[in-house]
């Protein structure tokens, strides 16, 4: 796998409202949970079931996190928020469909995802320390002490799962094998 | 016309997601294979133009790219290889109300349906043709197209072709193609973005998207450091587009061109009573 090189995420309008804010946060979310959803089906297509199964659950927690911010803003329906804001390729949480590989292990799966909520950790640290009112900024440094706590959460996982075995990329019947 | 198809119906009782332009098949591609990022795009669009699936059509040839179809909700149609466009263009013909979107693959498109290519361009049916560039036959296990870099070394071409490389923008251009544009699939929301002009902008619409083949071309993950968003500026000036094709290197992204020729219309029927009438048209 090659290491995740995905620029920084900026947004290209900065919240007026708390409320504003957290729809950007809601709208990072909901695309972190369905990406990871596809992800998970692709793994499934192609019999890695393990590696499917753990995108399923990290597509279930971005899918919790994204019910808190609406439980918290007391949203009964989703914000609007447009499809295309953001200033780079995808939001920060979402995983870029070019890092999978098909024998990938559950490791190569836990560090994309460290990697996606250390991402959103520096979104909002942004936000925090950008020209917004005060209640953004403080809400935006809330939300970078969540995505803390999930960086840190990510890492205990990364603990439990075996380490990356040799040759984990080795197929004894490679697709690319050209007879 | 597209526009007619684009528009927001103010009266629509339904909104629709992305999500609702997807079908329930699931794609079986590699896993980091850049098609993905196409379909998500092409349902971005589809929904930020606020279309009925009913009236969208999206048509295919053969090739890994060309499975799209299957994995829309709105209506779709996988032809025969290289044959997409003119089945594209029969159908946008009998049925100018419908939104035609051709999909396919650098092979499919400029190899097999080269020819088609050229006339479509020319002919300016009012449709999209989205060509799914890796620069290689996926589907087949790894032949080099005509996209494919003649030093590429490979095990079916040793040391590389040694043929120059198609050129899509400039073949396009040169033919008479009223939009002209380069996307990536590595920004789907970009590429939405992209589509949705293509769609909307009147006449046959050609969008190169740059998509990593990563089980033949795994060099190509490379790409989303080599690419130059934004690096176009549309022009509906064909002089000037052709000028800035000079110095393409090939990763630049957006809209190249952005013509305004009339798209092809046919002429409506003439009256015919009988059928005698119109075998007299005939009558050599």
């Amino acid at each position: 796998m090659s290491a995740h090189t995905r620029a920084r995420t900026a947004h290209s309008k900065l919240p007026r409202t708390v409320a504003e804010f957290m729809a950007y946060a809601y709208s990072m979310e909901v695309e972190a949970s369905e990406r990871y959803a596809e992800l998970a089906e692709q793994m499934s297509a192609h019999n890695n079931r393990e590696v499917a199964e753990l995108f399923a659950k990290l597509s279930r927690i971005e899918g919790k996190h994204r019910d808190q911010i609406a439980a918290r803003m007391g949203w009964t329906s989703p914000p609007d928020v447009e499809v295309f804001r953001w200033t780079t390729p995808e939001g920060p949480e979402t995983t870029d469909y070019g890092e999978l590989h098909y024998l990938m292990q559950p490791h190569h799966a836990l560090r994309l995802a460290e990697h996606n909520e250390q991402q959103a950790v520096e979104f909002f640290e942004r936000f925090a320390a950008a020209r917004v009112p005060a209640a953004v900024q403080a809400a935006a440094r809330e939300m970078a002490e969540e995505e803390r706590e999930h960086v840190r959460l990510i890492r205990e996982w990364l603990a439990r799962v075996p380490p990356l075995e040799p040759g984990w990329d080795e197929d004894p019947d490679p697709p690319a094998g050209a007879d | 016309m597209n526009e007619i198809a684009c528009r927001a119906d103010p009266d629509a009782a339904v909104t629709r997601g992305p999500n609702d332009y997807k079908s329930d098949v699931k794609p079986v591609w590699c896993p980091g294979c850049g098609d993905f990022g196409v379909v998500n795009a092409l349902a971005k669009a589809m929904a930020r133009m606020a279309l009925d699936p009913k009236d969208v059509a999206v048509v295919s040839g053969i090739g890994c790219s060309s499975r799209i179809p299957a994995y829309m909700s709105s209506y779709g149609f996988h032809g025969v290889h290289g044959r997409a466009l003119a089945a594209g263009t029969g159908l946008k013909v009998a049925r100018p109300d419908l939104t035609v979107i051709v999909t396919g693959g650098d092979g499919d498109g400029y190899s097999i349906g080269g020819n088609h290519f050229l006339h479509a361009c020319r002919r300016n049916v009012d449709m999209t043709y989205i060509v799914m560039d890796n620069h290689v036959y996926g589907m087949t296990k790894g032949q080099a197209s005509p996209t494919t870099e003649p030093d590429w070394d490979s095990k079916l071409s040793p040391d590389g072709t040694g043929l120059r490389e198609f050129q899509p923008l400039v073949v396009a251009l040169a033919t008479g193609a009223n939009f002209i544009a380069r996307g990536f699939t590595g920004d789907p929301n970009g590429l939405a973005a992209l589509i949705e002009q293509a769609v909307r902008n009147p006449g046959f619409s050609f969008l190169e998207v740059l998509s990593p083949c990563v089980t033949f071309r795994p060099e190509q993950k490379e790409w989303k450091k080599m690419v130059r968003p934004d690096e176009f500026s549309p022009t509906a000036d064909v002089p000037r587009a052709a000028r800035r094709l000079l110095r393409d290197t090939g990763f630049d992204l957006g809209v190249l061109y952005a013509g305004e020729r009339p798209p092809y219309a046919p002429r409506g029927p003439r009256a015919v009573r009988a059928p005698a009438d119109l075998e007299a048209r005939f009558v050599l």
